[in-house]
């Protein structure tokens, strides 16, 4: 069986993000970026699968800018066989990725595709989801654990009240959720060879995909600032506040 | 205009994240009707037709909605979303599940998440775990759009909306349900809770979470925990509070042995007064608390308890 894994290339988690000054968005100049960690657990996901002999090979896509191709080699490092880049600098919307997957899905014909539950930048998601739909595939969303069987796999999900199993026919979609699994890390042999693994380049107008944006960013603002607070020495202290001054217990 | 409210609910009672959507919905403006597939699911369209501002209950009774699989919930509500200038469900596990399947079906953007209505057409959400608040104006025909619950108040419950079934049936056929676990508690359930006592890595082992718990009866409050303490085995993962987890915004969020990572203030930021004890003076939470103290969370709590 062969494994599609969607990566995306975002800011680094730790960096805490500052809002330009015109407010037409977020600065990305100099920033660290990385892979989104939703999708490192989606790599290894697939690796394992293929250290099981349950995939016979792993592709990664990825869409956006150029430097993509950094967290594709990431991905590549880590165990994935070939990679394709869907190169644009337009800024893609969830629905514009889901349908250069799905054309990407046609043409490879994958048994089971794997995703990050969101992306930790624009914190949609939605492309699992929207690729389900766009290509008939059922759907295993916010996945802790994934089981294969004959023509299904079974998928446990992470739900509001606890946990559920679903059993979805192949091929289908999961997305990963953080307690799917531990994502390894790249070792520098692996890294080396990564570099000579094939990585095919395409456009969206080579899909035939219209990735003109539906929505509008008017502005993009900083969060409200909370109030500074006070330090209390006491218990006694704290307790007194919550009672007089907050009002709350 | 007209909006179409997807109800979230259990098959027995609506979830009150529901009440919270039909407020944003309201915010609109136009006529609401609310959608509720499910198995067996009566007494919750009677619920729902008890919300203030509705105008029909549509009812889609049937095996197929039992577990409101995304396959058939999707393409249930977007046969029926032709009618509607706009589709609206909570940003819930299950209405961010199967609504971009709905968005995609009708060839839309999905706006998830919003926390504020502007106009019929543009909306404001979060973005980067909440650090910064993006401002989006839509341009599709029909507007698919989940709801963050804590930031719009609940509606009313004093409605007589009419009540109408569908018969159409959808089923993918391509997924079923196997098995489902569900926490049991007795406290309340967080994303509703007033106040909510929540603890980190700083409590060591699942069993000292049995001192936040005392301190939560005491208050009459939901216990959270950050992704520290749900990774390293102490409590389950459906108690993390975070970018990931649930977003909650009580009147009184305690954040005990928390250091309060990006991902964590994404969850609780917006609770309106913040305490947190820490040991360590340094830790980010101080920088959000209205109120914090430096202290050993195993002397503070039961002291806290007590004097409460």
């Amino acid at each position: 069986m062969k494994v599609l894994v969607a990566v995306k290339r975002v800011v680094d988690y730790n960096v805490k993000v500052r809002v330009k000054g015109d407010q037409s968005g977020v600065d990305l100049a100099n920033v660290k970026m990385a892979m989104n960690p939703f999708c490192e657990i989606a790599v290894e996901e697939a690796v394992r699968l293929k250290e099981k002999g349950v995939a016979e090979e792993i592709v990664v896509v990825s869409m956006g800018p150029k430097a993509a191709q950094e967290q594709i080699r990431t991905a590549m490092a880590l165990g994935a066989d070939r990679g394709i880049l869907v190169e644009t600098d337009e800024e893609l919307e969830s629905l514009a990725v889901a349908k250069l997957l799905a054309k990407i899905v046609e043409e490879e014909q994958p048994g089971l595709v794997i995703l990050g539950k969101q992306a930790i930048d624009s914190d949609n998601n939605q492309t699992g989801q929207m690729l389900g739909a766009l290509t008939g595939m059922p759907q295993g969303t916010f996945a802790s654990e994934v089981s294969m069987g004959e023509g299904k796999v079974e998928v446990t999900r992470e739900i509001d009240g606890g946990l559920q199993t679903l059993s979805l026919n192949l091929p289908a979609i999961v997305t990963t959720d953080l307690r799917l699994n531990e994502p390894r890390y790249a070792s520098l042999p692996n890294i080396m060879k990564a570099k000579r693994k094939p990585l095919e380049t395409k456009t969206p107008a080579d899909l035939g995909v219209d990735v003109a944006p539906r929505l509008k960013v008017l502005n993009v603002a900083p969060p409200a600032e909370r109030q500074a607070g006070v330090m209390v020495s006491s218990v006694d202290e704290l307790v007194e506040k919550l009672k007089n001054e907050a009002k709350v217990v | 205009m007209s909006i179409l409210v997807i109800a979230e609910h259990d098959n027995s009672a609506l979830k009150g994240a529901t009440l919270n959507t039909v407020t944003a919905a309201a915010q609109i403006g136009g006529e609401i009707d609310v959608l509720v597939a499910g198995e067996n699911c009566g007494a919750v369209a009677e619920e729902a037709a008890k919300i203030a501002g509705v105008n029909k209950v549509l009812v889609a009774d049937d095996a197929a909605y039992g577990h409101q699989l995304a396959e058939n919930l999707g393409q249930l509500v977007a046969d029926l979303a032709a009618g509607y200038s706009h589709v609206l469900a909570s940003a819930t596990t299950t209405g961010k599940n199967f609504m971009p399947r709905v968005a995609a079906l009708l060839d839309v953007a999905q706006i998830s998440d919003i926390v504020a209505v502007e106009s019929a057409d543009t909306f404001q959400r979060p973005i980067y775990a909440g650090n910064a608040i993006a401002t989006v104006r839509s341009g599709d025909a029909t507007k698919v759009i989940t709801v963050r619950a804590t930031a719009f108040d609940a509606a009313a419950t004093e409605g007589s909306a009419s009540v109408e079934s569908l018969d159409k049936v959808t089923d993918a056929g391509v997924s079923s349900f196997v098995k489902e676990e569900l926490a049991k508690s007795d406290r309340p359930e967080l994303t509703a809770a007033k106040v909510i006592v929540s603890g980190g890595r700083g409590m060591g082992n699942g069993e000292n979470f049995a001192l936040l718990e005392k301190l939560a009866d005491k208050l009459g409050a939901a216990v959270g925990a950050s992704r520290a303490a749900v990774d390293a085995g102490f409590v389950p993962n459906d108690m993390q509070v975070g970018q990931t987890g649930k977003i909650v915004a009580p009147e009184l969020y305690i954040a005990v042995g928390i250091s309060g990572a990006i991902q964590h203030l994404a969850g609780m930021k917006d609770s309106k007064y913040i305490v947190a004890i820490n040991k360590d003076e340094e830790a980010p939470i101080f920088q959000v608390a209205d109120y914090g103290l430096v202290a050993d969370l195993f002397e503070a709590v039961p002291e806290l308890e007590q004097k409460l």
